[in-house]
This record gives C-alpha cells, sequence and structure tokens, in this order.
C-alpha cells in the first residue's frame, strides 16, 4: 500500500511512502520530457506535500542518459525552490555514470547530502 | 560565388579526426533510421552503445590480479557506453526523415602512449538543425569554463518543459573529460539536407 511503482522495460521507479525513499533501479534512457513525464510526475507528489527529508536511491540505477540526469537535475531545483525539504541522495561506487555525473546536482543544491557505498 | 551543385562544401569545428591509421581497429554499424518509427527502435541506442563498450574490452589489457585495472575497464567501457549513447541518440534525433540516409555509427582505436578510442557518428540533418547546432558549438568552444556553461543550461532547462538541446553533448565534455570535434558537408545533390559527423575522443 505504501509503494508506487512505475515500471519499463528495463528500469522500475518505486516510491515508498512510509520512509519517502524513490528508488531507481535498472537503465533509465527514455528518448525525452514526454516519455520521462510519469517518473517527474510521481517525482513531484512526493515534494508537493514539503516533508522534511526525500530519499532518492539511486544505488542500482545501472545506466542513465543526459535526459535521464536531465530530468534529476530538475527534480534536485524543484526541491531547491521549496526550501525546507532536505535531499538525500544514495548512489553507487561500483556504477561508472555516478561518479561522474552525480557531483552536478550537489552543485545545483549545495545542501544536498550525497552518500556513497 | 556561383552554386555549382557538384562542389561539397565541408566544415569543421572542435577537435575532429579526418584519418586514422591505416591499421587501426575499428567497429562500424549502419542504421536505416527511415525504416521504423524513432520509438521501436529507440531502444536499440543503448543496445548498441553497450556492444560498442565490450568491444572496447579487447583493446584495454587486463591484468587479472590487479584490481585497479579491473576498475579502469569498467570505468572505461561505462563512460563509451553513455558517450556512444548520447551520440546515437542525437543522431537519431535530429537525422532529416525527408532524405533517406544511413546513420553510421561506430569506434575507433587509437594507440599511442595511451589507448583512445574515438566514437564517431554520421547522420543527416536539414539546415535548420545544423544552425542551431552550429551555433551551440560556438557557444560551447568560446567558453571558459564548460562547466558553468553546463549549470546554466540545466537551469534554463528547468524552466521549460521543452529539453535544451545540446546537454548530452555537456555532460560529455564536462563529465567525461572527452574532446568534440563536427564535420558539416554539403551533399551535392541536396539542397537542405547536410551529413553531420560527431566525433568523441576519449583515452581509456
Amino acid at each position: 500500500m505504501g509503494i508506487q511503482e512505475i515500471k519499463g522495460e528495463d528500469y522500475s521507479v518505486k516510491y515508498d511512502r512510509e520512509l519517502v525513499t524513490i528508488c531507481f533501479q535498472g537503465e533509465l534512457s527514455l528518448s525525452g520530457p514526454a516519455e520521462y513525464a510519469p517518473i517527474v510526475e510521481l517525482l513531484d507528489e512526493v515534494a508537493n506535500p514539503e516533508p522534511p527529508t526525500i530519499t532518492l536511491n539511486l544505488k542500482k540505477l545501472e545506466f542513465v542518459n543526459s535526459s535521464g540526469i536531465s530530468m534529476l537535475s530538475k527534480f534536485v531545483i524543484t526541491v531547491r525552490k521549496k526550501k525546507t525539504i532536505q535531499l538525500l541522495v544514495l548512489g553507487s561506487n561500483d556504477i561508472p555514470w555516478q561518479q561522474k555525473s552525480l557531483k552536478n546536482l550537489e552543485k545545483l543544491l549545495p545542501t544536498l547530502k550525497l552518500e556513497w557505498e | 560565388m556561383t552554386s555549382g551543385s557538384l562542389k561539397t562544401m565541408t566544415q569543421i569545428f572542435g577537435d575532429f579526426i579526418e584519418e586514422f591509421p591505416p591499421e587501426h581497429d575499428s567497429l562500424e554499424l549502419t542504421f536505416t533510421p527511415s525504416s521504423r518509427p524513432i520509438k521501436q527502435r529507440w531502444r536499440n541506442n543503448r543496445l548498441s552503445a553497450h556492444f560498442v563498450a565490450d568491444y572496447l574490452s579487447s583493446f584495454l589489457p587486463v591484468d587479472e590480479e590487479d584490481a585497479s585495472s579491473e576498475q579502469r575497464i569498467k570505468q572505461s567501457k561505462g563512460a563509451v557506453s553513455y558517450i556512444a549513447n548520447e551520440l546515437l541518440e542525437n543522431a537519431i534525433k535530429f537525422t532529416d526523415d525527408n532524405y533517406i540516409y544511413k546513420v553510421k555509427f561506430g569506434i575507433h582505436f587509437l594507440e599511442d602512449v595511451e589507448v583512445i578510442a574515438v566514437i564517431f557518428v554520421t547522420n543527416c540533418a536539414n539546415s535548420e538543425s545544423v544552425n542551431k547546432l552550429q551555433a551551440f558549438i560556438k557557444e560551447l568552444l568560446s567558453c571558459d569554463d564548460p562547466n558553468e556553461l553546463y549549470l546554466q543550461q540545466v537551469e534554463k532547462n528547468a524552466e521549460t518543459d521543452s529539453e535544451t538541446s545540446g546537454l548530452g553533448l555537456l555532460t560529455i565534455v564536462n563529465d567525461y573529460s572527452a574532446k568534440i570535434g563536427w564535420r558539416f558537408e554539403t551533399i551535392p545533390d541536396s539542397l537542405d539536407t547536410i551529413l553531420v559527423t560527431t566525433v568523441a575522443q576519449l583515452i581509456v
């Protein structure tokens, strides 16, 4: 009951309502904003009530294209505009794209906490 | 200047490689974008990128005793997958459907002191797309700090619902420190279509 899921051919995005955690899994390389819209909608639904903390668990997100990175960046900016939400991003040391690109999210939102496993 | 339709005009920007040593290694794939709607073949971009990245493994020295060599290969494969996918996505998105031209995609390897992977894609595009791309290229090549440009584009992108193009190329330069170059060639018997080759170079 507390879990909402968006599933695609090679990926899934799960929202755990109790933990206020959105978990991304698989490979996300959709063709553009229109295809990413359901995920954006889910993310916005989580941010709108302004919970004190939101966690983005990316530890199993093996691959993402620039449109996906752009989607995540837009979400970080949405959270930044709300001003009251603490955003925690969980990344994996084993996944190459994360080591290259997640640090840009920190630049968009200085209070963002990025934790590596 | 007369408009001789037999004349091909070529413009080059950035770090473009025109020629490769005669006995270098490479892998090239050809796609015919017009054969199926773009959505059905979108997944192919990533699969092709992974395939090309796997091919890279044959060129990198593996030392099974050395964990750092394994790490290096993993990082390089990840980088090639990402970059190859971005270039292919751009080519498929911007290819001019009015002109039947195959999209060519592939990887070349240059070996000197280091191994350099050269990922390229060639597609045709109409003059409107080309003008937008060239304007972006000029901005990219003249900026002092590509990271600043990247963050600016991301912020701009957040204000609109549509996607600001160029973000893929900016991540390639910024996050992967790859060098990019472009060649634009007019096609002799076509008025509005131009052949665009994008090349990304990466030390692997």
